[in-house]
């Protein structure tokens, strides 16, 4: 009711102030603004006395002094003698790097456990039920302590490692890959691979635009193949092999060569990717089932055979479903990588969080740039995830 | 025409059976387990890796298991089995932690008391739920800290939480998230729909920080930053603090379920309600929030899912659930052995997916039975 509609009718109105919808809303408002200035004001008030009281530092000197501890797995040179800062790169990196090794690698397992579990055949559908079930009702953190203190500390020493055709070992020390040295040639073959990627996305684009032009069809899939390995392999026969490959080797009592998994990022590695496919699994088989079985039936009626009708009808739509959720589900697996302080692998948290904090004890500080990275990360990938929603929101369905 | 001789049959040909892949259990093989030639080689391969892995892993939980024995030695024999004794022998531990022997029937009883609620609370057809809801959110917690702890008055000697342990401490935890992040959460998502853009901005920006970050850090942060915070004579007791980290995360993601529900109830209700001349509380409390809270049953009951896998990381600033209690037994040298771990983290495994695996099939059932309300 505005002010105009009560002035100049029949006197003024018995009503007062408090119960103006608006007034009361900036009385409200007002309220929970000194309420919570006056939590933040006694709150940080209290924090400066405590810290005071206990010497603990109030501003970021801690940065560029010493740390004086060592981290068994950096990207970034490392040493007892970095500081504080370096060691909060450091813990960064790896976090980054485990997030970057187990998304592609449970995107890959969760696709393949929720076709398995839409498959037609009864046997393969359950055991992905199984999978599903019994991974996604028990705690990552019993997972995790599961594969690191019951299954690789049990493995036997590297004496007796188990090996895949004497390239790849696993014992207690960890996972042994071969490691791939370039060779001259490699320059060649990174420019082919560049080359056939630039190649592919160019030919796709010129199809695309064929077959809106003149409806004719190109083999997309085929042709992009053929480039991928293709000019890779010329290149390889041109200028010879691009890299070689060692392998570990035992010598006395350990493995040295190759690339060295250490045993933490092994396990927290291998967790994480099995227990983030088991919900990617039902994300998909959630997205599958979404799409209208009357998309099939009518992709049938125009005489598109099965793989056809997947391809261009049901997996487009239900990607649109996939995407967002697939997306927290990346989101969760870079938080619960955090759950790495459990068994030791450094992250940004068992470094800084962890090490740093008990070392400083600067709290306030260490857990305000913690917090503030994964913040970052997570409004990143969110905003991310709106620009490609927009671009694939169904057109003309204005707010669904 | 010829005079063709004309041919009656009078009894009928016998029936022939039907063809074999058209009825019965070799039918449903034909189309469930070997429909191609891919599905045959599919079911051929998960044939063998099932007849590879699950026999030894039977044989490992049960004939080749340890069942009973003072001590680990026994286990130590028999490295191919599983030792349950050792769960045996620290199954007081597994659930008290070190609560005083001698006090063990207060646990007992809340436990026993919550159980009771609960089942009242969640089976459908049971009287007066609403009761139920009532006390296990007010006067259930209430009861349970006085007997857990202990009070002078009562003649109950008090009990230092730093003495609560194992799956004590593991719903006790879970407990409280739920208790407090149900209300919490609700008011958080009211607060993120509301017309004030203050409240709004204080809920967006609660709820998207607390989800934003891993649950370590605020349990980091609720256990160091905490006791700052607060004068220097409070001192937050030590089970307190991952507590209070537990509510407030839980009250995030429970705002984001309620506001799913609250977008799903039509403008009409909320119409409906003002013409009726309800304020906001009225409104809310009697016509919105019950619709739009019994909608989202099965995501709240999924969030107490993970809520109570959640429960398992409080071991990081020192409190000793399940799983924590788990790890301590292991150190027991008397029953060390190479079995000993992969039986506890089986046991513990196994504990989690009963309760876990029984909230999802309860959220299950709740959901169809509110699609069937629906359905036309």
């Amino acid at each position: 009711m505005g002010p105009g509609l009560m002035s100049g009718t029949e006197g003024p109105v018995n009503r007062a102030r408090y119960n103006d919808p608006r007034v009361r809303g900036v009385i409200y408002q007002a309220l929970l603004i000194a309420v919570i200035g006056a939590l933040i004001g006694r709150g940080g008030y209290n924090a400066y006395v405590n810290m005071q009281a206990r010497g603990i530092p109030m501003g970021f000197g801690f940065w560029n002094q010493i740390a004086g501890f060592e981290i068994n797995l950096h990207l970034i040179p490392y040493s007892g003698v970095s500081t504080y800062g370096r060691a909060f790169w450091v813990g960064l990196l790896n976090t980054l790097l485990i997030a970057a090794i187990c998304i592609p690698l449970a995107t890959l397992l969760g696709f393949a456990v929720g076709v398995a579990r839409l498959s037609p055949n009864w046997l393969s559908s359950r055991c992905a039920l199984i999978y599903t079930n019994a991974l996604r009702n028990t705690p990552l953190l019993l997972q995790l302590l599961f594969w690191y203190n019951a299954v690789l500390k049990s493995l036997p020493g590297p004496r007796q490692s188990l090996s895949l055709g004497d390239v790849v070992f696993l014992n207690n020390r960890g996972l042994f890959l071969p490691a791939a040295i370039p060779r001259p040639a490699a320059t060649a073959f990174l420019a082919a691979v560049a080359l056939a990627c630039a190649a592919a996305v160019a030919f796709r684009v010129w199809a695309r635009r064929r077959q809106n032009r003149t409806g004719a069809q190109a083999p997309v899939a085929l042709v992009s193949a053929a480039l991928l390995v293709g000019l890779p392999a010329l290149a390889t026969v041109a200028a010879g092999a691009p890299f070689s490959f060692e392998s570990a080797k035992l010598s006395g009592f350990n493995l040295k060569g190759g690339v060295q998994v250490i045993p933490e990022m092994a396990a927290l590695a291998f967790g994480l990717v099995t227990f983030t496919a088991a919900f990617i699994a039902e994300i998909v088989r959630a997205g599958v089932q979404a799409v209208p079985h009357g998309q099939v039936e009518a992709a049938a009626a125009l005489g598109l055979h099965r793989g056809l009708a997947t391809k261009l009808v049901i997996v487009p739509q239900a990607m649109r479903l996939i995407v967002p959720p697939l997306t927290s589900q990346y989101l969760n697996l870079i938080k619960n990588s955090s759950l790495a302080v459990f068994i030791g692998y450094p992250d940004l948290v068992q470094i800084f969080a962890g090490t740093v904090l008990n070392q400083t004890q600067a709290a306030v500080q260490v857990m305000a740039i913690t917090m503030a990275v994964y913040l970052a990360i997570s409004l990143g990938v969110a905003g991310a995830l709106n620009t490609y929603n927009a671009r694939h929101a169904l057109k003309g369905a204005a707010n669904v | 025409m010829s005079e063709a001789l004309a041919f009656v049959r009078e009894a009928s040909e016998p029936e022939e059976p039907p063809p074999t892949f058209s009825s019965g259990a070799a039918a449903w093989a034909k189309a469930n387990l070997f429909s191609s030639v891919g599905s045959s080689l599919t079911t051929l391969a998960f044939v063998g890796l099932v007849l590879s892995a699950l026999p030894p892993m039977i044989a490992w939980a049960t004939t080749n298991a340890v069942w009973s024995a003072p001590d680990g030695a026994l286990c130590r024999q028999h490295q191919d089995g599983a030792c349950w004794a050792f769960i045996f022998a620290k199954l007081d531990y597994l659930r008290f932690g070190s609560y005083p022997i001698s006090e063990r029937w207060r646990v007992n009883t809340v436990e026993a008391i919550g159980g009771c609620l609960i089942v009242w609370l969640l089976s459908p057809g049971a009287p007066r739920r609403d009761w139920a809801a009532l006390m296990f959110f007010s006067a259930y917690p209430i009861m349970a800290f006085v007997l857990l702890h202990g009070s002078a008055a009562l003649g109950l000697p008090i009990v230092d939480t730093l003495l609560w342990g194992g799956i004590l401490v593991s719903f006790v935890t879970a407990v409280v998230g739920i208790v407090f992040s149900l209300p919490l959460g609700v008011l958080l998502a009211l607060g993120r729909r509301s017309k004030m853009p203050v409240v709004r901005l204080a809920s967006v920006m609660f709820i998207e920080f607390v989800r934003g970050v891993p649950f370590i850090t605020i349990l980091f942060m609720a256990n160091t930053m905490l006791p700052l915070f607060v004068p220097e004579s409070w001192t937050p007791d030590r089970l307190l603090r991952p507590l209070v980290g537990i509510a407030l995360f839980s009250a995030a993601y429970m705002a984001e379920e309620v506001r799913g529900g609250l977008q799903l109830l039509g403008r009409g209700q909320y119409e409906g309600a003002m013409a009726l001349g309800l304020n906001y509380p009225l409104m809310m409390g009697l016509v919105v929030l019950p619709q739009a809270l019994t909608m989202v049953i099965p995501g709240i009951v999924n969030n107490f899912v993970g809520l109570f896998m959640d429960t398992t990381l409080v071991s990081i600033v020192g409190a000793t659930d399940f799983l924590e209690a788990m790890n301590n037994a292991f150190k027991d040298p008397a029953w060390s052995g190479p079995t000993i771990m992969a039986t506890g983290y089986v046991f513990a495994g196994m504990f989690y997916f009963v309760v876990d695996y029984g909230m999802t099939r309860y959220s299950a059932f709740v959901e169809r039975k509110l699609a069937k309300g629906r359905r036309r």
